[in-house]
C-alpha cells in the first residue's frame, strides 16, 4: 500500500502508530510532486529540505516516547496566499516575487504545532481573483483530469496538488468560491467554513468581511480532520469566532434520517450544463437514500448575488490593496523621471504598482476605487451592501425550513484554459453558485457527486447555517459513504506527467 | 480614476480597461431594479460587535524583520522619494 492510497486519517494514524515513519511518508509525496508538478504546475515553491527535516524531527520524538500533535507526518500544501516566515509568499503576484514574510499565518502556525509537514506554497490567482487559475502571475495550473482545461481558481493549485496525489490535503481561501468551485472541478472535496471560524491572520487579505480559510482533501472526514486544527478564536483577528470548536471527526457517525435538505429550482434554469444537472439530481437521490429528504425551496435574490459580489468584493479590494506602495515591501519601480505625476514619491506609487499588478487585479481595483469614490458611493457600494442583507435574509428564511441546501458548485465542468480570459463578465459568471455562501457569511462545502462522458468531475455543493459545518461534513461524509466519486483518480496521469530534472 | 487608484496605466491599457469596465459597471446596475429604500446596509456577514483588548505592551517586530523585504532601506528607515517636489527631481 502506497501512502498516497491512505485516506489522511490513516496516514496519521499509520505514522503514529509507527507502521509509516513521518520521512517515508513525506519522501513518498515530494517524489510525486517531483514527478508531477512539471506538467500540471500546481506548486509556486516545494521546500524539500525544509519538509524532510521537520518529518524527521517528528521520527526522532516518537521513537524517543515524546508526544506527537494530531496531524504528525501529515504532508500538507498551503496556498500561496498565507505568509508562511520560511518561505517566500508570493500571492501569485509579480508585486510580492520576493516577498519573506516575518511570521507564519495563524493557520500555519496551528498545522505546525499539531506536527504536519508543510512541503510547499501552491498556485492560484493573483492575489485569489479570478475562477480558473489563469491570472496567477506565474503560469496557469493544469486540470490533473485533462492537462487543457482549468483546474478553477482561485485555489487551482490547492485543487490539482490533491486531485493529482501530490498531497493528501492542502489549505486554500475562498472569498466567492475559491475553494468550492476548484474542488468542484478537479474531483475533491473542500470546504468553506463560517467566516470567522478559522482566522484570517496572515492570509493576504482581498475581501476581509468575505475571505475564509479551509481545507482541501479527497474526502470529508479527511476535511474535517484538518477543520479541527486549524479552526478557533485568534485574538489577532478581532473577526474570528470564539466558538468552542468541535470534534468533527467524532461527529460523522450520525445518520441522516430526518435531516431536511433544500434544492432551488432556478438553480436548473438556462446555463446550467445537462450533464452537471444530472450528477446533481442524482446527488439529492443519494441523500434520499440516506435517509434525508429533499425540499423546494425559494432564494429569491439568488440572481442578484454575482452582481452584488461584484461590487463588494472589489471595493474592499481596492482598499486592501492600498498597501502595495512599492515602499515597505514588495516590487518598486525603478525611478523614471516624468512631468506627469505631482511628486516622485506618487510616481513611485504609480508605476510600482503598474507594474507589480497583473491585469484582473488592476481592473477590481479600478472598478473599487470607481464604486466608493464620491458620487458613486451610494449608488454602487451602498445599493449592494443593502442587496447583500436581502440575500443573507434568503439564507435565514430559507434556514427556517431546511437544514442544508444542496446544488450544483459550477454551472459546468473544467472548461478549456483560455475559454474565458478574454472576457472578464464571462469568467465572473463562474461564480453564480459559490458567492452567495461568503455574502451570507455561512459555510458551504463541495464534493464530486458524478462524472461526464468525456471523464470530467462534477460537483455537488451543500451549503449550512452559521457554524453548521459539523452537518455539512456529516452528511458529505455519509454521501462519501454511499458512493466512490471521491475516490476516483486521473487515469494515466503517471504516464501523462514528463518527469522533471 | 486611476490616479485615484494610484496605478500609472499603460496606453495599451486603457482602451481594454475602458470597455471591460463599463461591461462590468453595466452588468451589476442589474441592482438598480431592487427597491432596497427600507433596507439597512450589511457591511460584515454576522453582526460582529467591537472587540477591545487589554492594552498591555507585547513584543513586536524588531526593526530588522520589518525592512527585511523593504525594497530600499538604510538599516533603520524605509527609503522613499522625495514626498514633495517636482517628479524627476529625485
Amino acid at each position: 500500500m502506497q501512502p498516497a492510497d491512505l485516506s489522511a486519517i490513516d496516514l496519521v494514524a499509520a505514522v503514529r502508530q509507527g507502521d509509516l515513519s513521518a520521512v517515508q511518508c513525506t519522501e513518498a509525496f515530494l517524489n510525486r510532486i517531483q514527478y508531477c508538478n512539471g506538467a500540471i504546475n500546481a506548486f509556486l515553491n516545494v521546500d524539500r529540505a525544509g519538509a524532510l527535516a521537520c518529518a524527521e524531527s517528528i521520527d526522532v520524538r516518537r521513537r524517543s516516547g515524546q508526544p506527537l500533535g494530531p496531524l504528525a507526518g501529515l504532508p500538507v500544501a498551503v496556498k500561496d496566499a498565507l505568509c508562511t516566515a520560511d518561505l517566500p509568499t508570493t500571492a501569485a503576484s509579480k508585486m510580492l516575487e520576493n516577498f519573506r514574510p516575518p511570521y507564519d499565518a495563524f493557520v500555519v502556525s496551528r498545522l505546525r504545532q499539531a506536527d504536519a509537514v508543510i512541503v510547499g506554497k501552491t498556485n492560484m490567482d493573483e492575489f485569489a481573483m479570478g475562477g480558473s487559475n489563469e491570472n496567477s502571475a506565474f503560469g496557469p495550473v493544469h486540470n490533473p483530469w485533462d492537462f487543457s482545461r482549468a483546474p478553477g481558481g482561485s485555489s487551482g493549485g490547492s485543487a490539482a496538488c490533491v486531485a493529482a496525489d501530490m498531497t493528501p490535503v492542502a489549505i486554500g481561501s475562498d472569498t466567492g468560491g475559491s475553494i468550492r468551485q476548484p474542488a468542484g472541478l478537479c474531483g475533491i472535496t473542500g470546504l468553506k467554513p463560517t467566516y470567522g471560524r478559522v482566522s484570517r491572520r496572515g492570509l493576504i487579505a482581498f475581501a476581509s468581511s468575505l475571505d475564509q480559510i479551509g481545507p482541501m482533501a479527497r474526502s470529508a472526514a479527511d476535511c474535517a480532520l484538518v477543520l479541527e486544527t486549524i479552526a478557533g478564536h485568534d485574538p489577532g483577528d478581532s473577526t474570528s469566532l470564539t466558538d468552542a470548536v468541535p470534534r468533527y471527526t467524532s461527529l460523522l457517525e450520525q445518520p441522516l434520517a430526518g435531516v431536511r435538505v433544500g434544492r432551488v429550482p432556478e438553480h436548473f434554469a438556462a446555463g446550467l450544463d445537462p450533464e452537471v444537472a444530472k450528477g446533481v439530481e442524482e446527488a439529492f437521490a443519494v441523500l434520499k437514500a440516506a435517509g434525508a429528504t429533499v425540499h423546494d425551496i425559494a432564494m429569491p435574490h439568488a440572481k442578484y448575488g454575482v452582481a452584488t459580489y461584484y461590487l463588494v468584493a472589489p471595493c474592499e479590494a481596492s482598499s486592501n490593496l492600498a498597501r502595495y506602495d512599492g515602499a515597505h515591501y514588495g516590487h518598486r519601480a525603478s525611478a523614471k523621471p516624468s512631468s506627469a505625476f505631482e511628486s516622485p514619491l506618487i510616481e513611485m506609487y504609480c508605476r510600482s504598482r503598474a507594474e507589480g499588478f497583473g491585469p484582473e487585479v488592476k481592473r477590481r481595483i479600478m472598478l473599487g476605487t470607481y464604486a466608493l469614490s464620491s458620487g458613486y458611493y451610494d449608488a454602487y457600494y451602498a445599493k449592494a451592501l443593502k442587496v447583500r442583507r436581502l440575500i443573507r435574509q434568503d439564507y435565514l428564511d430559507a434556514f427556517e425550513h431546511v437544514d442544508l441546501i444542496g446544488g450544483p458548485v459550477s454551472a459546468t465542468p473544467a472548461f478549456k484554459l483560455g475559454e474565458k480570459t478574454g472576457d472578464p463578465l464571462a469568467m465572473y459568471l463562474v461564480d453564480l453558485y459559490t458567492v452567495s455562501t461568503n455574502l451570507a457569511g455561512v459555510g458551504g462545502i463541495s464534493f464530486p457527486c458524478g462524472f461526464t462522458k468525456s471523464g470530467l468531475p462534477i460537483g455537488f455543493q451543500l451549503q449550512a447555517p452559521a457554524l453548521g459545518e459539523p452537518l455539512l461534513l456529516r452528511a458529505s461524509d455519509r454521501f462519501q459513504r454511499l458512493t466512490d466519486w471521491h475516490l476516483r483518480r486521473p487515469p494515466n496521469l503517471t504516464a501523462l506527467c514528463t518527469p522533471k530534472g | 480614476m486611476a490616479a485615484l487608484a494610484r496605478l500609472a496605466l499603460f496606453d495599451h491599457e486603457l482602451a481594454t480597461m475602458t470597455s471591460e469596465l463599463s461591461n462590468i459597471v453595466g452588468f451589476v446596475s442589474l441592482l438598480e431594479e431592487l427597491d432596497t429604500t427600507n433596507v439597512d446596509p450589511l457591511a460584515h456577514p454576522l453582526d460582529a460587535e467591537n472587540v477591545f483588548r487589554d492594552d498591555v505592551p507585547s513584543p513586536s517586530l524588531s526593526t530588522a524583520e520589518a525592512l527585511q523585504s523593504a525594497p530600499r532601506h538604510d538599516g533603520q528607515y524605509f527609503l522613499v522619494p522625495a514626498v514633495l517636489g517636482e517628479s524627476g527631481a529625485a
